[in-house]
Protein backbone atom coordinates (compact mmCIF):
# COMPACT_ATOMS: atom_id res chain seq x y z
CA UNK A 1 0.00 0.00 0.00
CA UNK A 2 1.02 3.57 -0.56
CA UNK A 3 -0.34 6.84 0.67
CA UNK A 4 -3.37 8.01 -1.24
CA UNK A 5 -3.39 10.84 -3.71
CA UNK A 6 -6.46 12.70 -2.64
CA UNK A 7 -7.20 14.60 -5.83
CA UNK A 8 -10.84 14.83 -6.81
CA UNK A 9 -12.03 13.75 -10.24
CA UNK A 10 -13.62 16.28 -12.56
CA UNK A 11 -17.39 16.06 -12.87
CA UNK A 12 -18.11 14.18 -16.10
CA UNK A 13 -19.57 16.11 -19.01
CA UNK A 14 -23.01 15.52 -20.50
CA UNK A 15 -24.48 16.91 -23.68
CA UNK A 16 -26.04 20.37 -23.54
CA UNK A 17 -29.06 18.87 -25.28
CA UNK A 18 -31.52 20.44 -27.70
CA UNK A 19 -32.86 22.98 -25.21
CA UNK A 20 -29.58 24.60 -24.19
CA UNK A 21 -31.07 27.97 -25.12
CA UNK A 22 -33.50 27.82 -22.21
CA UNK A 23 -30.62 27.96 -19.82
CA UNK A 24 -28.05 30.05 -21.61
CA UNK A 25 -30.07 32.24 -23.99
CA UNK A 26 -33.75 32.09 -22.95
CA UNK A 27 -34.68 34.88 -25.35
CA UNK A 28 -33.82 32.53 -28.21
CA UNK A 29 -35.98 29.81 -26.67
CA UNK A 30 -38.89 32.22 -26.91
CA UNK A 31 -39.20 33.87 -23.50
CA UNK A 32 -37.62 36.73 -21.60
CA UNK A 33 -36.81 35.84 -18.06
CA UNK A 34 -33.63 37.69 -17.18
CA UNK A 35 -33.26 41.44 -17.01
CA UNK A 36 -30.06 40.99 -18.98
CA UNK A 37 -28.79 37.99 -20.86
CA UNK A 38 -25.07 37.42 -20.77
CA UNK A 39 -22.61 37.32 -23.63
CA UNK A 40 -24.37 39.35 -26.31
CA UNK A 41 -21.82 42.18 -26.24
CA UNK A 42 -18.27 40.91 -26.48
CA UNK A 43 -16.20 44.03 -26.91
CA UNK A 44 -18.31 46.82 -25.39
CA UNK A 45 -18.48 50.40 -26.62
CA UNK A 46 -14.98 51.53 -25.65
CA UNK A 47 -12.82 48.85 -27.19
CA UNK A 48 -10.23 50.07 -29.64
CA UNK A 49 -9.25 48.08 -32.69
CA UNK A 50 -11.00 47.07 -35.86
CA UNK A 51 -14.72 46.32 -35.59
CA UNK A 52 -15.43 43.02 -37.29
CA UNK A 53 -18.18 40.48 -37.68
CA UNK A 54 -17.62 36.74 -37.81
CA UNK A 55 -20.21 34.49 -39.42
CA UNK A 56 -20.45 30.81 -40.06
CA UNK A 57 -22.38 27.62 -39.88
CA UNK A 58 -21.70 24.34 -38.11
CA UNK A 59 -22.04 21.32 -40.41
CA UNK A 60 -22.49 17.72 -39.29
CA UNK A 61 -21.16 14.54 -40.88
CA UNK A 62 -24.11 14.29 -43.26
CA UNK A 63 -23.36 17.78 -44.61
CA UNK A 64 -26.38 19.29 -42.86
CA UNK A 65 -26.34 22.45 -40.76
CA UNK A 66 -26.45 21.96 -37.00
CA UNK A 67 -29.31 24.28 -36.19
CA UNK A 68 -29.41 23.83 -32.41
CA UNK A 69 -25.74 24.52 -31.66
CA UNK A 70 -24.54 27.13 -29.16
CA UNK A 71 -21.07 28.62 -29.33
CA UNK A 72 -19.03 30.65 -26.88
CA UNK A 73 -16.19 32.90 -27.93
CA UNK A 74 -13.26 33.99 -25.76
CA UNK A 75 -10.75 36.54 -26.96
CA UNK A 76 -8.21 39.18 -26.06
CA UNK A 77 -8.60 42.89 -26.83
CA UNK A 78 -6.67 44.69 -29.55
CA UNK A 79 -3.63 44.90 -27.25
CA UNK A 80 -3.65 41.15 -26.73
CA UNK A 81 -4.90 41.34 -23.14
CA UNK A 82 -7.68 39.19 -21.71
CA UNK A 83 -10.26 40.57 -19.27
CA UNK A 84 -8.99 38.37 -16.47
CA UNK A 85 -6.58 38.82 -13.52
CA UNK A 86 -3.98 36.73 -15.38
CA UNK A 87 -4.87 38.18 -18.77
CA UNK A 88 -1.65 40.07 -19.46
CA UNK A 89 -2.74 43.66 -18.81
CA UNK A 90 -5.57 46.16 -18.70
CA UNK A 91 -8.56 46.12 -21.02
CA UNK A 92 -11.02 48.87 -21.89
CA UNK A 93 -13.98 49.57 -19.61
CA UNK A 94 -16.79 47.28 -20.76
CA UNK A 95 -14.56 44.85 -22.65
CA UNK A 96 -15.34 41.31 -21.50
CA UNK A 97 -14.00 39.36 -24.44
CA UNK A 98 -16.59 36.64 -24.03
CA UNK A 99 -19.65 36.02 -26.11
CA UNK A 100 -22.47 33.60 -26.51
CA UNK A 101 -23.59 32.88 -30.04
CA UNK A 102 -26.76 31.17 -31.15
CA UNK A 103 -27.94 30.12 -34.58
CA UNK A 104 -30.91 30.96 -36.70
CA UNK A 105 -33.06 27.89 -35.96
CA UNK A 106 -34.19 27.72 -39.60
CA UNK A 107 -30.81 27.91 -41.32
CA UNK A 108 -28.15 27.20 -38.69
CA UNK A 109 -26.31 30.42 -39.62
CA UNK A 110 -24.66 32.28 -36.76
CA UNK A 111 -22.68 35.47 -36.41
CA UNK A 112 -21.28 37.85 -33.83
CA UNK A 113 -19.81 41.34 -33.71
CA UNK A 114 -16.58 42.05 -31.93
CA UNK A 115 -13.19 43.66 -32.41
CA UNK A 116 -10.24 41.93 -33.96
CA UNK A 117 -7.98 40.69 -31.17
CA UNK A 118 -4.28 41.46 -31.03
CA UNK A 119 -1.45 38.98 -30.74
CA UNK A 120 -1.21 37.38 -27.31
CA UNK A 121 1.69 36.06 -25.32
CA UNK A 122 2.76 32.50 -26.06
CA UNK A 123 2.84 29.77 -23.48
CA UNK A 124 6.25 30.68 -22.19
CA UNK A 125 8.00 32.72 -24.84
CA UNK A 126 7.02 34.23 -28.17
CA UNK A 127 3.57 35.27 -29.30
CA UNK A 128 0.40 33.72 -30.59
CA UNK A 129 -1.21 35.08 -33.74
CA UNK A 130 -4.54 36.90 -33.23
CA UNK A 131 -7.20 34.32 -32.53
CA UNK A 132 -10.51 33.70 -30.81
CA UNK A 133 -11.13 30.56 -28.78
CA UNK A 134 -14.42 28.88 -29.61
CA UNK A 135 -16.36 26.36 -27.53
CA UNK A 136 -19.16 24.45 -29.21
CA UNK A 137 -21.99 22.57 -27.50
CA UNK A 138 -25.15 20.96 -28.84
CA UNK A 139 -27.35 17.91 -28.72
CA UNK A 140 -25.19 15.00 -29.79
CA UNK A 141 -21.94 16.60 -28.57
CA UNK A 142 -20.99 14.78 -25.38
CA UNK A 143 -18.11 17.04 -24.35
CA UNK A 144 -17.93 20.65 -25.56
CA UNK A 145 -15.60 21.02 -28.55
CA UNK A 146 -12.76 23.54 -28.46
CA UNK A 147 -11.35 25.14 -31.56
CA UNK A 148 -9.78 28.47 -32.55
CA UNK A 149 -10.57 31.12 -35.12
CA UNK A 150 -7.53 32.67 -36.83
CA UNK A 151 -7.63 35.36 -39.55
CA UNK A 152 -6.51 34.97 -43.15
CA UNK A 153 -5.10 38.51 -43.32
CA UNK A 154 -2.53 37.58 -40.66
CA UNK A 155 -0.52 35.21 -42.83
CA UNK A 156 2.84 36.13 -41.33
CA UNK A 157 1.70 35.81 -37.72
CA UNK A 158 -0.20 32.61 -38.52
CA UNK A 159 2.92 31.06 -40.04
CA UNK A 160 4.74 31.60 -36.74
CA UNK A 161 1.86 30.63 -34.45
CA UNK A 162 2.79 27.83 -32.04
CA UNK A 163 -0.69 26.31 -31.98
CA UNK A 164 -1.24 26.28 -35.76
CA UNK A 165 2.20 24.74 -36.09
CA UNK A 166 1.20 22.01 -33.70
CA UNK A 167 -1.23 20.78 -36.36
CA UNK A 168 0.97 18.34 -38.23
CA UNK A 169 -1.12 18.30 -41.41
CA UNK A 170 -0.74 21.64 -43.13
CA UNK A 171 -3.97 21.33 -45.06
CA UNK A 172 -5.91 20.86 -41.84
CA UNK A 173 -4.60 24.19 -40.51
CA UNK A 174 -6.79 25.92 -43.09
CA UNK A 175 -9.88 24.76 -41.15
CA UNK A 176 -8.89 27.20 -38.38
CA UNK A 177 -8.56 30.30 -40.55
CA UNK A 178 -11.48 32.65 -41.16
CA UNK A 179 -11.79 34.32 -44.57
CA UNK A 180 -12.05 38.07 -44.71
CA UNK A 181 -14.69 39.70 -46.90
CA UNK A 182 -16.45 43.06 -46.96
CA UNK A 183 -20.17 43.68 -47.02
CA UNK A 184 -21.66 47.16 -47.20
CA UNK A 185 -18.36 48.60 -46.04
CA UNK A 186 -18.15 46.33 -42.98
CA UNK A 187 -15.56 43.62 -42.39
CA UNK A 188 -17.07 40.13 -42.22
CA UNK A 189 -15.05 36.98 -41.68
CA UNK A 190 -16.45 33.61 -42.68
CA UNK A 191 -15.71 30.65 -40.40
CA UNK A 192 -17.56 27.39 -41.04
CA UNK A 193 -17.09 24.48 -38.69
CA UNK A 194 -17.25 20.89 -39.90
CA UNK A 195 -17.81 18.44 -37.09
CA UNK A 196 -16.98 15.41 -39.19
CA UNK A 197 -16.00 14.24 -42.64
CA UNK A 198 -14.02 15.90 -45.39
CA UNK A 199 -12.15 18.96 -44.10
CA UNK A 200 -13.18 18.22 -40.54
CA UNK A 201 -12.30 21.20 -38.36
CA UNK A 202 -9.34 20.81 -36.03
CA UNK A 203 -10.53 20.48 -32.44
CA UNK A 204 -8.27 20.76 -29.45
CA UNK A 205 -8.02 19.03 -26.11
CA UNK A 206 -7.10 22.15 -24.16
CA UNK B 1 3.83 30.28 -2.59
CA UNK B 2 4.15 28.57 -6.00
CA UNK B 3 2.29 30.20 -8.85
CA UNK B 4 -0.61 28.32 -10.41
CA UNK B 5 0.22 26.90 -13.82
CA UNK B 6 -1.72 24.91 -16.40
CA UNK B 7 -4.84 22.93 -15.69
CA UNK B 8 -4.48 19.21 -15.17
CA UNK B 9 -5.13 17.32 -18.34
CA UNK B 10 -8.74 16.29 -18.80
CA UNK B 11 -9.23 12.54 -18.30
CA UNK B 12 -10.85 11.61 -21.59
CA UNK B 13 -11.52 8.05 -20.44
CA UNK B 14 -13.63 9.39 -17.59
CA UNK B 15 -15.70 11.71 -19.78
CA UNK B 16 -17.93 10.27 -22.49
CA UNK B 17 -16.23 9.75 -25.84
CA UNK B 18 -17.48 11.81 -28.79
CA UNK B 19 -18.94 8.83 -30.62
CA UNK B 20 -21.53 6.90 -28.60
CA UNK B 21 -23.71 4.91 -30.99
CA UNK B 22 -26.59 4.27 -28.61
CA UNK B 23 -27.00 8.02 -28.28
CA UNK B 24 -27.81 8.29 -31.94
CA UNK B 25 -27.42 12.02 -32.44
CA UNK B 26 -23.73 11.74 -31.55
CA UNK B 27 -23.01 9.62 -34.61
CA UNK B 28 -23.00 12.45 -37.16
CA UNK B 29 -21.88 15.11 -34.68
CA UNK B 30 -18.70 13.47 -33.39
CA UNK B 31 -15.31 14.40 -34.84
CA UNK B 32 -13.51 11.42 -36.33
CA UNK B 33 -9.98 12.74 -36.01
CA UNK B 34 -8.26 12.79 -32.65
CA UNK B 35 -8.39 16.00 -30.67
CA UNK B 36 -5.06 17.79 -30.81
CA UNK B 37 -3.67 18.09 -27.32
CA UNK B 38 -2.75 21.65 -26.52
CA UNK B 39 -0.74 22.77 -23.54
CA UNK B 40 -2.54 25.69 -21.94
CA UNK B 41 -1.58 29.19 -23.01
CA UNK B 42 -2.96 32.42 -21.59
CA UNK B 43 -5.96 31.86 -23.88
CA UNK B 44 -7.00 28.73 -21.99
CA UNK B 45 -5.94 29.68 -18.46
CA UNK B 46 -8.11 32.78 -18.55
CA UNK B 47 -11.88 32.94 -18.91
CA UNK B 48 -14.76 35.34 -18.39
CA UNK B 49 -15.24 36.93 -14.99
CA UNK B 50 -18.76 37.58 -13.70
CA UNK B 51 -20.02 39.71 -10.86
CA UNK B 52 -23.18 40.43 -8.92
CA UNK B 53 -24.05 43.19 -11.39
CA UNK B 54 -24.53 40.56 -14.06
CA UNK B 55 -27.34 38.72 -12.35
CA UNK B 56 -30.36 39.31 -10.13
CA UNK B 57 -30.81 37.62 -6.72
CA UNK B 58 -34.15 36.20 -7.89
CA UNK B 59 -32.47 34.42 -10.81
CA UNK B 60 -31.64 31.42 -8.60
CA UNK B 61 -35.25 30.88 -7.54
CA UNK B 62 -36.95 29.00 -10.38
CA UNK B 63 -40.17 28.63 -8.39
CA UNK B 64 -40.69 32.40 -8.50
CA UNK B 65 -38.42 33.87 -11.17
CA UNK B 66 -41.03 33.48 -13.91
CA UNK B 67 -44.18 33.36 -11.78
CA UNK B 68 -46.94 35.93 -11.75
CA UNK B 69 -47.13 37.97 -8.53
CA UNK B 70 -48.64 35.79 -5.80
CA UNK B 71 -48.24 32.59 -7.78
CA UNK B 72 -45.54 29.93 -8.01
CA UNK B 73 -44.44 27.04 -10.17
CA UNK B 74 -46.26 23.71 -9.86
CA UNK B 75 -44.38 20.64 -8.71
CA UNK B 76 -42.34 19.08 -5.93
CA UNK B 77 -40.45 21.94 -4.31
CA UNK B 78 -36.74 21.24 -4.08
CA UNK B 79 -33.52 22.94 -3.10
CA UNK B 80 -30.55 21.93 -5.22
CA UNK B 81 -27.35 22.92 -3.50
CA UNK B 82 -23.69 22.04 -3.35
CA UNK B 83 -20.18 23.29 -3.81
CA UNK B 84 -18.03 23.92 -6.82
CA UNK B 85 -14.55 22.62 -6.09
CA UNK B 86 -11.47 22.02 -8.21
CA UNK B 87 -9.57 18.75 -8.42
CA UNK B 88 -7.25 19.98 -5.68
CA UNK B 89 -10.28 20.14 -3.39
CA UNK B 90 -10.26 23.95 -3.27
CA UNK B 91 -13.50 25.88 -3.56
CA UNK B 92 -14.11 27.84 -6.77
CA UNK B 93 -15.56 31.14 -5.53
CA UNK B 94 -17.66 33.65 -7.45
CA UNK B 95 -18.11 31.45 -10.47
CA UNK B 96 -21.25 31.47 -12.56
CA UNK B 97 -23.51 28.42 -12.32
CA UNK B 98 -26.45 28.24 -14.71
CA UNK B 99 -29.24 25.67 -14.62
CA UNK B 100 -32.09 24.75 -16.94
CA UNK B 101 -34.73 22.07 -16.86
CA UNK B 102 -38.16 20.80 -17.88
CA UNK B 103 -41.14 21.57 -15.67
CA UNK B 104 -42.74 19.07 -13.27
CA UNK B 105 -44.59 17.46 -16.17
CA UNK B 106 -41.45 17.00 -18.25
CA UNK B 107 -42.11 19.87 -20.68
CA UNK B 108 -39.56 22.49 -21.62
CA UNK B 109 -40.51 26.07 -22.30
CA UNK B 110 -38.89 26.05 -25.74
CA UNK B 111 -40.22 26.72 -29.22
CA UNK B 112 -38.91 23.35 -30.28
CA UNK B 113 -40.47 21.22 -27.52
CA UNK B 114 -43.85 19.83 -28.54
CA UNK B 115 -44.37 17.18 -25.84
CA UNK B 116 -48.04 16.96 -24.81
CA UNK B 117 -47.43 17.72 -21.12
CA UNK B 118 -48.60 21.28 -20.52
CA UNK B 119 -46.46 24.38 -20.11
CA UNK B 120 -46.66 25.75 -16.56
CA UNK B 121 -47.48 29.45 -16.97
CA UNK B 122 -45.51 30.21 -13.81
CA UNK B 123 -42.37 28.29 -14.66
CA UNK B 124 -39.63 29.43 -17.02
CA UNK B 125 -37.10 26.70 -16.37
CA UNK B 126 -33.81 28.50 -16.04
CA UNK B 127 -31.78 29.98 -13.22
CA UNK B 128 -28.30 31.24 -12.47
CA UNK B 129 -26.21 32.17 -9.49
CA UNK B 130 -22.65 32.90 -8.43
CA UNK B 131 -20.89 30.67 -5.94
CA UNK B 132 -19.95 32.35 -2.66
CA UNK B 133 -16.41 32.62 -1.28
CA UNK B 134 -16.59 28.95 -0.22
CA UNK B 135 -17.70 27.77 -3.65
CA UNK B 136 -21.24 27.18 -2.36
CA UNK B 137 -24.32 27.60 -4.56
CA UNK B 138 -28.03 26.86 -4.25
CA UNK B 139 -31.16 26.98 -6.34
CA UNK B 140 -34.82 26.61 -5.45
CA UNK B 141 -36.91 24.92 -8.09
CA UNK B 142 -39.39 22.14 -8.74
CA UNK B 143 -38.26 18.62 -9.45
CA UNK B 144 -38.38 18.15 -13.22
CA UNK B 145 -40.46 15.37 -14.75
CA UNK B 146 -39.22 12.54 -16.94
CA UNK B 147 -40.07 12.88 -20.61
CA UNK B 148 -39.95 10.80 -23.79
CA UNK B 149 -37.49 11.54 -26.57
CA UNK B 150 -36.81 10.13 -29.98
CA UNK B 151 -33.79 7.93 -29.67
CA UNK B 152 -35.38 4.53 -29.61
CA UNK B 153 -39.18 4.60 -29.87
CA UNK B 154 -39.57 4.13 -26.13
CA UNK B 155 -36.74 6.21 -24.69
CA UNK B 156 -37.35 8.32 -21.59
CA UNK B 157 -35.02 10.80 -20.04
CA UNK B 158 -34.63 10.50 -16.27
CA UNK B 159 -35.50 13.64 -14.33
CA UNK B 160 -32.51 15.94 -14.72
CA UNK B 161 -31.30 19.49 -14.42
CA UNK B 162 -28.75 20.78 -16.90
CA UNK B 163 -25.85 22.64 -15.28
CA UNK B 164 -23.34 24.99 -16.89
CA UNK B 165 -20.22 26.04 -14.95
CA UNK B 166 -17.38 28.38 -15.86
CA UNK B 167 -14.56 28.22 -13.31
CA UNK B 168 -11.70 30.68 -13.71
CA UNK B 169 -10.30 29.53 -17.06
CA UNK B 170 -11.85 28.64 -20.40
CA UNK B 171 -10.24 25.20 -20.06
CA UNK B 172 -12.57 24.49 -17.12
CA UNK B 173 -15.75 25.23 -19.04
CA UNK B 174 -18.22 22.43 -18.39
CA UNK B 175 -21.81 21.47 -19.05
CA UNK B 176 -23.28 18.46 -17.32
CA UNK B 177 -26.58 17.07 -16.04
CA UNK B 178 -27.71 16.40 -12.49
CA UNK B 179 -29.87 13.34 -11.85
CA UNK B 180 -31.79 12.39 -8.71
CA UNK B 181 -31.21 9.49 -6.35
CA UNK B 182 -33.57 6.59 -6.80
CA UNK B 183 -34.74 7.34 -10.34
CA UNK B 184 -35.11 3.97 -12.15
CA UNK B 185 -34.65 5.65 -15.55
CA UNK B 186 -31.06 6.75 -14.90
CA UNK B 187 -29.31 3.55 -15.84
CA UNK B 188 -31.56 2.96 -18.86
CA UNK B 189 -30.74 6.33 -20.42
CA UNK B 190 -28.47 6.32 -23.50
CA UNK B 191 -27.24 9.81 -22.65
CA UNK B 192 -26.28 8.80 -19.11
CA UNK B 193 -24.67 5.68 -20.55
CA UNK B 194 -22.40 7.68 -22.84
CA UNK B 195 -20.23 7.79 -19.70
CA UNK B 196 -18.22 4.58 -19.65
CA UNK B 197 -17.31 4.38 -15.95
CA UNK B 198 -20.16 3.55 -13.50
CA UNK B 199 -18.30 5.48 -10.82
CA UNK B 200 -18.38 8.57 -13.03
CA UNK B 201 -22.12 8.14 -13.56
CA UNK B 202 -22.63 8.03 -9.80
CA UNK B 203 -21.01 11.43 -9.61
CA UNK B 204 -23.98 12.88 -11.50
CA UNK B 205 -26.64 11.50 -9.15
CA UNK B 206 -27.62 13.94 -6.43
CA UNK B 207 -28.53 12.29 -3.12
CA UNK B 208 -31.51 13.30 -1.05
CA UNK B 209 -30.17 15.66 1.63
CA UNK B 210 -32.58 15.72 4.55
CA UNK B 211 -30.30 18.02 6.51
CA UNK B 212 -30.76 20.73 3.91
CA UNK B 213 -34.52 20.55 3.59
CA UNK B 214 -36.78 23.27 4.90
CA UNK B 215 -39.10 21.19 7.11
CA UNK B 216 -42.75 21.28 6.04
CA UNK B 217 -41.75 23.33 2.99
CA UNK B 218 -39.04 22.14 0.57
CA UNK B 219 -37.05 18.94 0.10
CA UNK B 220 -33.35 19.06 -0.82
CA UNK B 221 -30.78 17.33 -3.00
CA UNK B 222 -27.03 17.89 -2.91
CA UNK B 223 -24.96 18.18 -6.07
CA UNK B 224 -21.27 18.95 -5.76
CA UNK B 225 -19.39 19.87 -8.92
CA UNK B 226 -15.66 19.41 -9.53
CA UNK B 227 -13.81 21.44 -12.15
CA UNK B 228 -10.28 20.83 -13.39
CA UNK B 229 -7.49 21.74 -10.99
CA UNK B 230 -4.29 23.60 -11.77
CA UNK B 231 -0.78 22.47 -11.21
CA UNK B 232 1.63 24.58 -9.21
CA UNK B 233 4.61 26.07 -11.01
CA UNK B 234 7.35 24.87 -8.67
CA UNK B 235 10.15 25.53 -11.11
CA UNK B 236 10.04 27.79 -14.13
CA UNK B 237 10.05 25.79 -17.32
CA UNK B 238 10.98 27.89 -20.33
CA UNK B 239 10.90 25.92 -23.51
CA UNK B 240 12.31 27.57 -26.61
CA UNK B 241 9.72 28.31 -29.24
CA UNK B 242 6.84 27.16 -27.13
Amino acid sequence: MTQELNYLKETPSQTAGPYVHIGLAPGAAGFDLYKQELGWDIAGPNAKGERIRIEGIVIDGTGSPVKDVLLEAWQANADGNYAHPEGGGDVEQGFRGWGRVITDFETGEWGFNTIKPGSTQGRNVGTQAPHINLWIVARGINVGLNTRIYFDDEAEANAADPVLNLVEWERRRATLIAKRTERDGAVVYRFDVKLQGEDETVFFDI
Amino acid sequence: MPKPGEFYQRDREWHPPALTRDYKTSVSRSPQYSLISLQNSVSEITGPVFGHNDIDPLDKDLIYNYAQPGESAIGERIILHGRVLDENGRPVPKTLVEAWQANAGGRYRHKKDTYLAPIDPNFGGCGRTLTDENGYYYFRTVKPGAYPWRNWVNSWRPAHIHMSIFGTGFAQRLITQCYFEGDPLIHKCPIVNTIPDPEAINRLIAPLDLNATIPLDTIAYKFDIVLRGRRSTLFENRLEGN
